[in-house]
C-alpha cells in the first residue's frame, strides 16, 4: 500500500535495491513492474530500452540532470530519503518538476515519515511509500497539516502575496 | 510594527495544532525521541541539562508590549520568574515540561508570536538592525525585507532538512549593527548611483568553529529579485553542502571549498530559472508590508530639552546612563533609549517577569509601545521623548535596568553555557558575573571606553567569542577540566574581523586576572582616545600575549579541575558533567 494522490491505493511496484555484492553492471532486473536505481538505469540502458513496466529511484546524492534526456519514457521516478534528516531529495524533486518538467508519478521512499510529508508533497511528490512500521492511515494525515502557504513551490506555482488580497496596515493595528 | 492578517494567524494556529498532535504522539511513545528530535527543534524546542528549553521567535528583535507581557505571563506560569534574552534577538524560557509546550505555543499564537525554525537545520528567525526605522545613518528600512523574507522562509518546504542551521540578517544602514558578516548570508539594504534600492548580498560568513567574514555575491541585487536570488543560494547549498561532517556542514565551508566565483557561478545558474518568475516581490507586495513600518506619530517639539542638561549636571549617575544608554534619534526632540541587561551580578540577558513588565509599561508609556532586543542581550526602547528622559530613568533604575554601561566592558555577552547547555564545556554566566564584579567600578570602565567582551562556553560561539574585541571561549581538554581560550582583535560591523588566540588556555579563576592584563597594556600602549580595538589593530596581539604570560596566575594548573562545581540548581535528573 502506498498514498497516492492523497488517497490510500494498492501498489503493484517493486522497488530494487542493490544488495552489496550486486553491481548496477550486471544485477538481473526482475519482469515485471519494478522500480530500479538510476545506476542501474544508467549501466544496463541499452538493455532495458525497451521496457515500459519500469521506473528509475535516485539516491539523495544523485542529480536529477542524469535523467534529462530520458524522463519522457518513465511513468514512475523514486526519489530515496536514506534517512528523514537528508533533504537533498526535496531539491531533486523540484528540479525534476519545476527544471525538466516531469509530469509523470514522483513517489517519497526510504525513511519516509508523515511530519515530512506536507513538505514533499509541496515540492511534487504525489506519492508515498511511508515506513513499514507506520500506520498508513496516520500518515495520510500528514498531508493535511496546513491549509495555506507562504511561498511559490511546485504544488502552487505562485506566492500567497499574488494569490490573495492581503491586509495593509490599518487604524485597528495601531 | 507587523501584524498578522488572517493567512499569518491560520498558519501560525495549525502550527499550534501540529505541534499539539507530535508531542501527543511522542508523550504515548508513538514517535521515538529520535524521531521527534527534528520536529521539536524546528519548533525552538531543546532538551537541555535539567529541562526542556524553550526559544521563541522574536523577527528582527521587535517586540509589542503586549507581546513583552506575554513572556513575563509565561515566565510565571511555566517556569522560574524570569527569561533570557539571546544574541540572536530571540527569548529562551529554561526550565519548563515538555507537556506545557503546546499551551505555551497557544498563548505566543494569541500575541502573534511562535518558535517556528528557532533551532533545526532551516532557515532560523532572520534578525536586523535594532536601530532600524530611527538610526541617522539608515539608508533604508530593512524590516519590510526581514518580514518579507520571514515569511518566504516560513515552512519553506524545500529548505526544513538543509544541511545545516542558516541564519540571514538584514542591515540598512551605513554602520552594520546586524554583523552581517558573520551570518550564512548577510543582507545590506543600498542605494545604487540612480537613487534605486538594492541589496548587497554577502554569503558563507560564520561563527562556531571555523569563523570565516561572508564574501560579496552580488553587489547590487534590484530589491525585486531578493526572495528568488536567496532561494537559488539555498537550493545551491542545499544539493551540495557537506552532510557527513557537522564541523564542516555550514555554506561557509562550501563557499571556501569552491571559491566565491564557482559558487556564484552555479547560483546565478540556478537563478536563471527562477528571476523575474512568479517567486519575484511586487511592488504591491513591498508597499504593503512596508504601510507597517511606518514612523510612529512624532510630536513636532525641539531638539533641546532645557531641564536635562541642569539634571545632568547635578546628577552623576544620571549623566552617566545619559552618556552611555541614550543614542541619537532622527527625529528631533527623541532619543534612542537601552535598557541595559547586564547588572553587575545578573546574567547578561536575563530579565525578571518584574522587569519585563516593566519594560512593557515604560514601552507603553514613552515609546509608542514597542521594544527591540538587541544581539548584545539589552532591550531598546527606540522613539522616546528626550523630555521624558529623567522619568523614565527613575523608574528604569528603580527595576534594575538602568546600568549605565551599554557598549562597556560590563556589557558582556554570555552564552547560557554549561550550567543549561548540553554542548558547552564550560561555565559562561559564572564567569561573566566574576569579571562584572571584579570590574565593577564605573570610572574604570568609562576610563576604558568602548570594547567588546564575548563569552561563549564552547566552540559554537553563540556567545560570538570570536568577533568579540576580547573573546573567551571554554574547550574541550583530555582531563574534561574547564578551561578557557582567549582571543584578541574581533570585531563585528563594517569592519569585521575574526579574534586571534593568544596562547594556551586558563582556569576558570584566572581568567578576570588575564583580562585585567590586557587592560593594563592597553592603557600603556593606547594613543589619546584610541579605542581598545584599534590599539589592538595597531600594535598588534604580541604586546598582550607577552604581558599576560609573562609571570604566573594564581588559580592555575591544580584548579583546573577542582574549580568545576555543581551548579546550584536543585533538579530531579542532574547531569553527569557536575
Amino acid at each position: 500500500m502506498i498514498i497516492k494522490n492523497k488517497a490510500i491505493v494498492n501498489d503493484d511496484w517493486a522497488v530494487l535495491r542493490l544488495a552489496e555484492n550486486e553491481a548496477p553492471e550486471n544485477v538481473t532486473v526482475p519482469a515485471g513492474k519494478v522500480i530500479v536505481p538510476l545506476k542501474v538505469w544508467c549501466a544496463q540502458q541499452e538493455k532495458l530500452q525497451d521496457r515500459d513496466d519500469l521506473g528509475v529511484w535516485f539516491a539523495s546524492d544523485e542529480r536529477p540532470e542524469a535523467l534529462k534526456n530520458d524522463i519522457g519514457k518513465f511513468t514512475v521516478i523514486a526519489v530515496d530519503f536514506p534517512k528523514f534528516g537528508d533533504g537533498r531529495g526535496y531539491s531533486i524533486a523540484y528540479n525534476l518538476r519545476a527544471r525538466f518538467g516531469y509530469a509523470g508519478e514522483l513517489r517519497a521512499i526510504g525513511d519516509v515519515l508523515r511530519d515530512q510529508m506536507f513538505y514533499m508533497q509541496r515540492v511534487g511528490f504525489d506519492a508515498f511509500a511511508p515506513r513499514s512500521d507506520r500506520n498508513i492511515q496516520d500518515a495520510l494525515k500528514g498531508l493535511n497539516d496546513f491549509s495555506e502557504a507562504y511561498q511559490a513551490a511546485v504544488d502552487q506555482k505562485s506566492p500567497l502575496f499574488r494569490r490573495v488580497q492581503r491586509n495593509e496596515k490599518t487604524s485597528a493595528d495601531l | 510594527m507587523y501584524r498578522y492578517d488572517q493567512y499569518d494567524q491560520q498558519i501560525v494556529n495549525e502550527r499550534v495544532a501540529q505541534y499539539r498532535d507530535q508531542v501527543r504522539r511522542r508523550l504515548s511513545d508513538e514517535l521515538a525521541e529520535a524521531e521527534f528530535r527534528p520536529l521539536r527543534l524546528q519548533n525552538g524546542l531543546y532538551m537541555q541539562i535539567h529541562a526542556y528549553m524553550l526559544r521563541i521567535a522574536v523577527p528582527y528583535g521587535l517586540l509589542s508590549s503586549r507581546q513583552l507581557r506575554m513572556f513575563a505571563h509565561i515566565a510565571r506560569k511555566y517556569d522560574r520568574d524570569y527569561g533570557h534574552f539571546t544574541t540572536r534577538q530571540n527569548m529562551q524560557f529554561n526550565w519548563l515540561k515538555l507537556e506545557d509546550t503546546p499551551e505555551i505555543l497557544a498563548d505566543l499564537a494569541s500575541v502573534e508570536m511562535h518558535a517556528i525554525q528557532t533551532s533545526g537545520n532551516c532557515i532560523r528567525n532572520i534578525t536586523s538592525d535594532e536601530y532600524a526605522g530611527v538610526a541617522a545613518d539608515e539608508v533604508a528600512d530593512p524590516r519590510p525585507y526581514a518580514e518579507i523574507l520571514r515569511q518566504w522562509s516560513t515552512f519553506h518546504p524545500e529548505f526544513a532538512y538543509l544541511p545545516r542551521k542558516f541564519k540571514i540578517a538584514v542591515s540598512g544602514a551605513k554602520e552594520d549593527r546586524a554583523a552581517i558578516a558573520v551570518h550564512d548570508i548577510g543582507l545590506s539594504v543600498i542605494k545604487n548611483a540612480q537613487g534605486e534600492v538594492g541589496i548587497r548580498v554577502l554569503v558563507g560568513g560564520g561563527l562556531g568553529r571555523t569563523p570565516i567574514i561572508g564574501s560579496v555575491i552580488c553587489e547590487f541585487l534590484p530589491w525585486r529579485h531578493v526572495m528568488t536570488y536567496i532561494e537559488a543560494i539555498v537550493r545551491v547549498y542545499n544539493q551540495y553542502g557537506r552532510r557527513d561532517n557537522i564541523y564542516k556542514a555550514r555554506i561557509k565551508i562550501l563557499v571556501k571549498a569552491l571559491g566565491i566565483e564557482e559558487f556564484k557561478r552555479q547560483v546565478e545558474a540556478e537563478w536563471v530559472d527562477l528571476k523575474d518568475g512568479l517567486g519575484t516581490l511586487t511592488n504591491e507586495e513591498l508597499n504593503r508590508v512596508s504601510s507597517y513600518f511606518t514612523a510612529p506619530a512624532y510630536e513636532k517639539i525641539t531638539d533641546v530639552d532645557p531641564d536635562l542638561a541642569s539634571y545632568k549636571s547635578e546628577n552623576k549617575a544620571f549623566a552617566n546612563w545619559l552618556d552611555q544608554n541614550v543614542k541619537p534619534h532622527r527625529h528631533p526632540g527623541y532619543a534612542i533609549v537601552v535598557l541595559s541587561l547586564k547588572k553587575t551580578g545578573a546574567a547578561p540577558g536575563d530579565a525578571s517577569a518584574e522587569q519585563m513588565d516593566a519594560a512593557a509599561d515604560l514601552a507603553d508609556q514613552f515609546s509608542f509601545g514597542e521594544l527591540r532586543i538587541t544581539h548584545k542581550q539589552n532591550l531598546v526602547l527606540a522613539d522616546v521623548k528626550k523630555s521624558d528622559l529623567i522619568t523614565l530613568w527613575k523608574i528604569a533604575t528603580a527595576n534594575g535596568l538602568a546600568s549605565p554601561n551599554i557598549g562597556l566592558l560590563s556589557d558582556m555577552i554570555s552564552c547560557p553555557g554549561a550550567e543549561f547547555c548540553t554542548l558547552a564545556n564550560a561555565r559562561s554566566i559564572p564567569l561573566a558575573k566574576m569579571i562584572a564584579a571584579r570590574f565593577d567600578n564605573l570610572d574604570f570602565q568609562h576610563d576604558i571606553g568602548e570594547i567588546e567582551l564575548n563569552i561563549s562556553g564552547c566552540m559554537n560561539a553563540c556567545g560570538h567569542n570570536p568577533v568579540g574585541n576580547i573573546g573567551i571561549t571554554g574547550v574541550e581538554k583530555k582531563d574534561h577540566g574547564e578551561w578557557f581560550q582567549v582571543s584578541l582583535g574581533g570585531s563585528k560591523g563594517n569592519n569585521s574581523s575574526i579574534g586571534k588566540i593568544i596562547g594556551p588556555s586558563f582556569s576558570f579563576n584566572q581568567v578576570p586576572e588575564v583580562i585585567d592584563r590586557l587592560l593594563q597594556v592597553y592603557l600603556r600602549e593606547r594613543i589619546e582616545a584610541e579605542r581598545f580595538i584599534d590599539t589592538v589593530r595597531r600594535i598588534g596581539i604580541k604586546p598582550f600575549k607577552e604581558y599576560v604570560y609573562a609571570t604566573e596566575i594564581a588559580g592555575g594548573q591544580e584548579e583546573g579541575i577542582s574549580v568545576f562545581k555543581p551548579a546550584p540548581y536543585s533538579v530531579p535528573f542532574y547531569s553527569q558533567r557536575f
